[in-house]
């Protein structure tokens, strides 16, 4: 049984059903399947309560927006008033916010009913959510497969029906990867279009929060809901889309060009690859121009979002020493050694990789050597995207180059699970706009992804031909059994 | 041995823009610990700067009044180190595209002490140590700063002194600081080194943070001077070091530093778009600034032809500068003015911060019209000097103090009848003038004041009465 916002608004507002009910059945089935799948870190269903009630009033007074009484998840990053917001980082234990972030002030104003924050990877750094303290939330198609990361929650929440759709953060990938090892969709929005505001940050040049849904359409009333710019966030962009993108969804590709870039598809799965191939097929029938691109600068795209992202992280995790918010050591005998001790014994493994990576980068003596020169690469990588876009409308490529990993998969080294971000990080470094949507599933019946690329601010185009292959493809993976029954 | 003094100085200013560099707080001083902060002047998670346009502009004003080049396109950098009172761990800063550079502050013997440059930032909070305990008020935190650096350009503790107070002044005259270094808004570090006389390289400096006074500056300087030549007359070395100098025992000891490392991992801050100001704006800027004090100080003298220690006494206030002007808009004299301005209006105010301030109750307008009474000649110095106290210390006009009758003059036959009246009146006095004692004239300028109620003219009675009596 699949939730999607727009079929839940209609009955919402022609009073088939009540926001209250709506909320009790996702409450409980989070109940009963929580436990379990681990998606939610945190709770919220006092206020959920009250925000189902107040939906109610809106709905009863007619024209309430569509969102108006849906049921939904936030990414434990996205700060929200009073509510425990931590990063599923130990560092931020207990952290409750006084502010809002935009998107949730955003999202309160439609009438949104907030169910709980997600796990995620420990300040979204990891691609399977196992990094987070709280544990891994589980893969509902298959429990014994990571949900990816870092977004995991956000996307399982939404895959096993108890959220209708909910916010993830997508800094190299952490939208799009778990949509796809969850069979999701998730769009990660052009750089600037969604304020960043509230958002705790990890890489500050990359980060963009976007919608998991069900269908391309409920991305489409999300993103419609929660873009726009911010005079709280310098680098969001009040660019004018027009009309609502999720009633300009229906256009055929006919004549739209669509770019296949080989680079997107070295060392990819093969299955993965025949799955892509077979979408992209479809998409040929019905008209659309295939053009064979070349962006070579994309073999660089991993080591300059690894040095650029964590750079990033590591002066924007300094602010976490324990003394104004989050947890702090028990015993110290001076501020350095609470500063040490409560940074020790606070952030995980992985967090601490990362600040280390990017102290060292940025380091006298290294700096030229690897941030500067991931800076000029990742201009030259932002020009090859600009060039590829004077050709084609968009860019088809697999999310991931592989299906959700085992639980506990090590791999040979962190690399190998770093290399599973290498078709979602090039989209970061230049900013645009790119979709997972789900088609197919592998032999094991796990999902698979395909990626659609826009140029910055063409999220209409993006979601026009992942709309249109969702609606030509049909069913292309099995429905997940369970969720909330509504 | 003698040694030469090598001296550069880096100026913290606090702006006086209402607002916080990042965020909507106010920047006013003091308040209750902790109340003037909000998510982004306290650094929690998930908050974000936004440049207050308004710094920009005041830092470019700071750089066209100390003659800089501003630089069309500049972004800001994150400098990272972790200390309690900086929030977020990094300071937003400028590092390689400051806003201002390669300006100069000319000294009064004409020597130019260079600008290298002027970027803007934000100040840190402030630790407070108590009962043993060490609390932090980030009420400061997030006031936006210019730091200027000058070259070290500067070679004796006059010279250091000088140039702080210059810039002071001109920082206060553009409005863009009141450079309280009491309060902590304009605060000094001085680089020093010393070498020896016609050598070309510089020798090991040390760092003298924080100082907060003008006069501390200067004996500073000479205070590390003595300490660095004592130790390179006994053959030892300097160590490049940071110290604090104490006013109490007027001496500089080492500091502990804030941090193991200079390594502050600049990078560019992600969350703040790189800013271009076009010439228009530069323009724009330049000609709303005022004339520059050492301008005005130029022009008094040389053009109104102020006495130098005179124009120093009016110049320096930039509000007594403009009520000065007002007053000489208004058609009254140059020299009455300047004269009543230092003799009267300044002995009511005792200190430097009222004459900045300089709120008086009277116009400059106001003002004129007296001193034009005296420029006329119908009102004496000392009845000018009297009625304008009497109109600050009411605020009323001259009209109140002197009435129409009094200010028509005493003709000369009234004077001349006076005067023969005083000499029939004081015939000793007269007989004492006329043996050389000169001062009984005085006996008779004191009858004819009497009598006229002050307004006579004592000069043309003067000489009226030396005729009279023979002389």
């Amino acid at each position: 049984m699949r939730a999607r916002i727009s079929e839940l608004a209609k009955r919402l507002q022609s009073r088939e059903i009540s926001a209250v009910e709506l909320t009790k059945a996702y409450i409980d089935a989070i109940e009963k399947l929580n436990p379990t799948l681990n998606a939610y870190v945190h709770l919220t269903f006092d206020t959920a309560q009250k925000a189902a009630e107040q939906a109610d009033q809106m709905l009863k007074k007619g024209d309430a927006p569509l969102l108006c009484g849906i049921p939904m998840a936030l990414k434990d990053n996205i700060c929200t008033d009073g509510l425990t917001t931590t990063c599923c980082s130990k560092i931020l234990k207990d952290f409750k916010p006084y502010y809002d972030a935009t998107v949730w002030e955003k999202l309160k104003a439609h009438g949104a009913v907030l169910l709980g924050k997600t796990n995620m990877d420990e300040f979204a750094m990891g691609s399977t959510s196992e990094t987070s303290c709280y544990g891994a939330p589980l893969n509902p198609r298959n429990t014994n497969y990571v949900t990816g990361g870092s977004s995991g929650g956000s996307a399982a929440a939404v895959c096993a029906n108890l959220a209708v759709y909910s916010l993830g953060s997508d800094t190299g990938g952490s939208i799009r990867q778990p949509a796809s090892f969850c069979g999701v969709v998730g769009l990660k929005p052009t750089y600037g279009a969604v304020s960043r505001y509230g958002l705790i940050a990890y890489g500050s040049s990359l980060d963009q929060i976007g919608p998991m849904t069900n269908s391309v359409k409920d991305a489409a009333i999300v993103f419609d809901a929660i873009k726009g710019g911010d005079r709280r966030d310098q680098t969001s962009v009040d660019y004018d889309y027009g009309s609502s993108l999720a009633e300009s969804l229906d256009r055929d590709v006919k004549g739209m060009r669509i770019g296949v870039a080989e680079e997107f598809f070295d060392g990819i799965n093969p299955e993965i690859k025949s799955k892509i191939e077979e979408a992209i097929k479809l998409i040929e029938r019905n008209g659309a121009v295939i053009e064979s691109i070349r962006l070579p600068a994309l073999k660089s795209a991993l080591p300059v979002y690894y040095i650029i992202a964590c750079a990033e992280a590591s002066s924007n995790l300094g602010r976490y020493d324990g003394i104004r918010y989050g947890y702090r050591t028990s015993s110290y005998a001076s501020i350095e050694e609470m500063i040490v001790k409560t940074r020790s014994e606070g952030f995980g493994d992985e967090v601490k990789r990362r600040i280390m990576l990017g102290t060292y980068v940025l380091s006298s003596g290294y700096y030229d050597a690897y941030y500067k020169k991931a800076c000029l690469i990742r201009e030259e990588i932002n020009r090859e995207f600009d060039a590829v876009f004077e050709k084609c409308d968009v860019l088809v490529a697999p999310t991931a180059p592989n299906t959700a990993f085992p639980l506990n998969y090590k791999g040979a080294s962190p690399v190998e699970i770093y290399l599973s971000d290498i078709c979602t990080v090039p989209v970061n470094i230049a900013g645009v706009p790119a979709i997972s949507v789900p088609c197919g599933e592998d032999a094991k019946g796990l999902p698979i992804g395909m990626q659609i690329i826009g140029k910055k601010f063409d999220e209409a185009t993006v979601l026009q031909v992942a709309h249109f292959y969702e609606q030509s493809a049909g069913k292309v993976i099995g429905d997940y059994e369970g969720g909330a029954g509504i | 041995m003698n040694y030469e003094i090598v001296c550069g100085i880096e100026t913290h200013v606090e702006l006086a823009t209402k607002t916080k560099i990042f965020c909507g707080c106010t920047t006013e001083f003091g308040g209750e610990p902790n109340t003037h902060c909000c998510p982004v002047c306290t650094g929690q998670p998930g908050s974000l700067p936004i440049l207050n346009q308004k710094v920009v502009e005041y830092a470019i004003k700071a750089g066209l009044a100390l003659n800089c080049k501003i630089n069309t396109k500049s972004h800001m950098d994150r400098k990272n180190y972790v200390y309690p009172d900086l929030p977020k761990a990094y300071q937003i800063s400028q590092y390689d595209e400051p806003l201002c550079e390669k300006g100069y502050i000319e000294l009064d013997s004409g020597k130019r002490i260079g600008i290298t440059r002027i970027h803007i930032e934000e100040d840190a909070g402030k630790l407070v140590h108590e009962n043993g305990y060490t609390y932090i008020d980030y009420n400061r935190g997030g006031v936006p700063l210019i730091e200027i650096v000058s070259e070290p350009d500067i070679s004796s503790a006059e010279e250091a002194k000088e140039y702080a107070e210059k810039l002071q002044l001109t920082m206060r005259y553009i409005g863009i600081s009141d450079c309280k270094m009491q309060e902590g808004s304009m605060r000094c570090d001085v680089n020093l080194s010393l070498r020896k006389p016609g050598d070309s390289r510089f020798g090991v400096r040390t760092e003298i943070k924080n100082i907060n006074s003008l006069s501390f500056i200067r004996k500073a300087v000479i205070a590390e001077a003595e300490r660095q030549a004592d130790i390179l007359d006994a053959g030892g070395i300097i160590v490049q070091q940071t110290m604090r100098y104490d006013e109490g025992t007027n001496s500089v000891t080492p500091m502990r530093d804030k941090e193991n490392s200079d390594d502050y991992r600049y990078f560019p801050d992600p969350d703040i778009l790189r800013f271009s100001i076009d010439d228009e704006k530069v323009e724009e800027i330049r000609s709303s600034l005022p004339e520059l004090p050492f301008d005005k100080l130029k022009r008094y003298v040389n053009v109104l032809g102020l006495p130098e220690a005179t124009a120093r006494l009016i110049f320096r206030y930039r509000k007594v500068a403009e009520f000065f002007e007002g007053a000489l808009a208004e058609g009254a004299s140059v020299k009455n003015t300047a004269n009543l301005i230092v003799g009267t209006i300044f002995s009511n105010m005792d200190t430097e911060e009222e004459k900045e301030l300089f709120t008086t109750r009277i116009s400059a307008a106001q003002s004129a019209a007296l001193v034009k009474l005296a420029d006329e000649k119908k009102i004496n110095i000392g009845v000018a000097q009297s009625t304008l106290q009497k109109m600050l210390e009411s605020g009323k006009s001259v009209e109140e103090f002197i009435k129409p009758e009094d200010l028509v003059g005493i003709s000369d036959e009234e004077l001349e009848s006076l005067c023969k009246e005083a000499i029939d009146a004081n015939p000793k006095a007269v007989a004492d003038v006329r043996s050389g004692k000169d001062k009984a004239i005085n006996m008779l300028f004191g009858y004819i004041m009497k009598k006229t109620g002050g307004k006579a003219d004592i000069r043309k009675a003067e000489a009226l009465l030396r005729k009279l009596i023979g002389q």
